[in-house]
């Protein structure tokens, strides 16, 4: 009897050795479910290890400086072309896979990534502003809430501190387009936010806990934190600045020194069938590039307006380009005389 | 054999130099790694290109040093002193010199609490001061917000004792950055002083009084002058982590304006200059190197003199 039960331990650890597969991503703090990574472990017998970064810049670095180990990356759409001119990101046939054709056309022929060669949509959200509606019960879809703020809000405003973000929903404000280099609308975007700023209270993350708590009564923000926001409050509302607003789109990619490429490859697949797209959308709460996921979501995602905008909204919404680096010296400049 | 005994000895000591430089010499090579090396790459970098996204190439440039101290205004090309720069470092160095002052007045009557107390007790007392450092820095720094917000503890208890009326704004201006700095760094002022304190001889103090000095008098002539080392070493324990300070005036400065540590952070990432960003690391090397040469001079002669 024990020499049967340990001859059966034997063949699994053997059977477990074999097919003991890996794989290693590095992903954004905070941002993949673990759920997800339990489903997939169950069905592939692949398991997936995360590691976080909290920057694209971080997770740049140090896939640049190599020897780093991780199979896949999920870089924001203005740095894809980035790791793809670096030649970081493998080219992959991705439109062969089979549940490819679960995609969102609108995700796949994409200016930072035209038909997928490179990656494949993670999670999307917008830049807005959160209003607390009990301070004041205005429209919120516009910048005036922090640009040129109503006396109610005046010294209850946070701006979070994300230079690119911050600068596009200024420059789109006065009427330019993002990475603009044109001097004289510059000027007009620097004047604007020197006097917003008075009306400021800080310029900080972790708004969740802080619009919850209604420490602040405005701020730039993201949706999915004012969704969860929200949850905590029931006064905060999120705007989409009419004038214009920046769209994010967290992309993963293999990277072109991955070791476990086919296993990568599965976990890819698997990512975009809808149920399994919509774990990661109930983790992280923002909405991602798979048709027919929202029907797996949880039940308060599905009718959030911070997640689904009406059209009209949606419409001003603009993708931000990677800037050249003499735009990025000019915001740079702007940045630091505006918190000096 | 033929050695003199001169000579004998001279290749003892030889021997002896030799023994004890290979017996440093890991301490050596680890300092030369974990200090200079990675300040010498620091020092490289601020000579180079920026990379047009992030990172640096190879092209020797003095840009980023002149980026440091003048700005070419992006409006109409001209270099101007880059006023807000200075604004930055002032700032930096304001509040590291208000944190280390506020520090010393109320870490000073406290190491002299402790070192009055019968020899038995005084353990328990650095024990009790030393209990913040167990807990991480980032949770101690949210821990102070948590007191001094605007639903927090502190307004809570002005306003139900009827003090105030409204909340008063603290988080989030430079008054939450002293408090959280002076917080932080108290015990780095205690410790030294402390340790000052406690080789001096009490019967000094009161022949002092018995000579009728006042108690100022004697706190200025006799106390201060004995535990000058003591005051020295806890200045610079507190002023030097306090200009390079990041987390504290990040999370209770609310961000509107920065500090060295934050401009430094902002060139290294989303600015994408690493040089700029190494220069000004190299800039506030050396401005604290220069103050802290001064100052212990400064403090040395004073005890010449004394």
């Amino acid at each position: 009897m024990s020499r049967l039960m340990m001859g059966a331990a034997a063949l699994a650890l053997m059977a477990g050795g074999a097919s003991a597969q890996e794989l290693q991503l590095y992903n954004w703090g905070n941002y993949t479910s673990p759920e997800l990574l339990a489903k997939f472990e169950a069905e592939t017998g692949i398991k997936v290890t995360v590691t976080d970064y909290d920057s694209n810049d971080t997770a740049l670095t140090k896939i640049e400086a190599g020897a780093h180990g991780f199979d896949m990356v999920v870089p924001s759409a203005n740095y894809v072309p980035i790791f793809v001119a670096k030649g970081l990101l493998m080219e992959v046939d991705y439109s062969a896979m089979e549940n490819f054709s679960n995609l969102d056309p609108r995700w796949v022929d994409v200016p930072w990534d035209q038909g997928r060669r490179y990656t494949i949509p993670w999670q999307w959200g917008t830049t807005g502003v959160a209003v607390n509606t009990s301070v004041y019960d205005g429209d919120p879809n516009t910048s005036d809430i922090w640009l040129n703020p109503p006396e109610a809000l005046k010294g209850k405003i946070n701006v979070v501190p994300e230079m690119n973000d911050v600068m596009a929903l200024a420059i789109l404000y006065e009427g330019g387009q993002p990475c603009t280099t044109d001097r004289e609308l510059l000027r007009r975007v620097r004047d604007r936010l020197m006097e917003a700023k008075q009306s400021w209270m800080s310029m900080d993350y972790g708004m969740t806990e802080r619009l919850g708590a209604a420490d602040v009564a405005a701020s730039v923000n993201w949706n999915g934190s004012t969704f969860r926001a929200r949850l905590l409050n029931p006064d905060v509302v999120y705007g989409y600045p009419k004038e214009g607003y920046p769209l994010w789109m967290d992309s993963v990619g293999i990277l072109s020194d991955a070791r476990n490429v086919e296993e990568a490859k599965t976990f890819i697949n698997f990512i975009m069938a809808p149920e399994n797209a919509a774990m990661i959308s109930n983790f992280a709460r923002y909405a991602n590039g798979v048709t027919g996921s929202e029907a797996f979501m949880d039940d308060v995602m599905k009718e959030a307006p911070e997640i689904f905008p009406s059209p009209e909204l949606a419409a001003a919404g603009v993708f931000l380009p990677t800037c050249p680096s003499e735009a990025v010296q000019f915001y740079t400049a702007i940045w630091t005389e505006l918190q000096k | 054999m033929s050695l003199a005994p001169s000579d004998a000895e001279a290749a003892a000591r030889a021997a002896q130099a030799r023994r004890r430089w290979l017996l440093t010499l890991p301490a050596l090579i680890l300092l030369f790694c974990a200090a200079s090396g990675p300040l010498l790459v620091v020092a490289l970098y601020s000579f180079l290109t920026a990379g047009e996204y992030s990172g640096v190439e190879w092209t020797f440039t003095l840009d980023a040093w002149r980026q440091v101290f003048w700005t070419k205004d992006i409006f109409d090309d001209v270099w101007r002193p880059a006023d807000a720069h200075l604004s930055i470092f002032w700032r930096s160095i304001r509040l590291s010199l208000l944190t280390t002052l506020i520090t010393l007045l109320l870490g000073f009557p406290t190491a002299w609490f402790i070192a009055t107390r019968p020899r038995r007790n005084r353990a328990l007392w650095l024990f009790l001061i030393t209990i913040p450092f167990w807990t991480n820095l980032l949770i101690r720094t949210f821990a102070i917000m948590e007191v001094i917000r605007n639903q927090g503890v502190l307004n809570t208890l002005l306003l139900w004792s009827g003090a105030i009326t409204e909340p008063v704004q603290i988080l989030y201006t430079d008054a939450a950055v002293l408090i959280g700095m002076a917080y932080v760094y108290l015990p780095l002022m205690v410790l030294p002083l402390y340790a000052a304190m406690e080789r001096v001889d009490l019967r000094l103090v009161e022949a002092a009084h018995d000579l009728y000095a006042s108690r100022w008098r004697v706190l200025r002539r006799v106390i201060v002058p004995l535990v000058r080392p003591g005051l020295v070493a806890g200045s610079i324990l507190v002023f030097v982590p306090a200009i390079g300070a990041y987390v504290t005036p990040r999370v209770l400065g609310g961000g509107r304006n920065m500090m060295l540590g934050n401009f430094i952070e902002l060139q290294f990432g989303q600015g994408r200059n690493w040089p700029l960003g190494a220069a000004l690391s190299m800039t506030l090397l050396l401005m604290v190197a220069v103050a802290l040469i001064l100052y212990v001079r400064y403090a040395e002669g004073e005890e010449r003199d004394g």
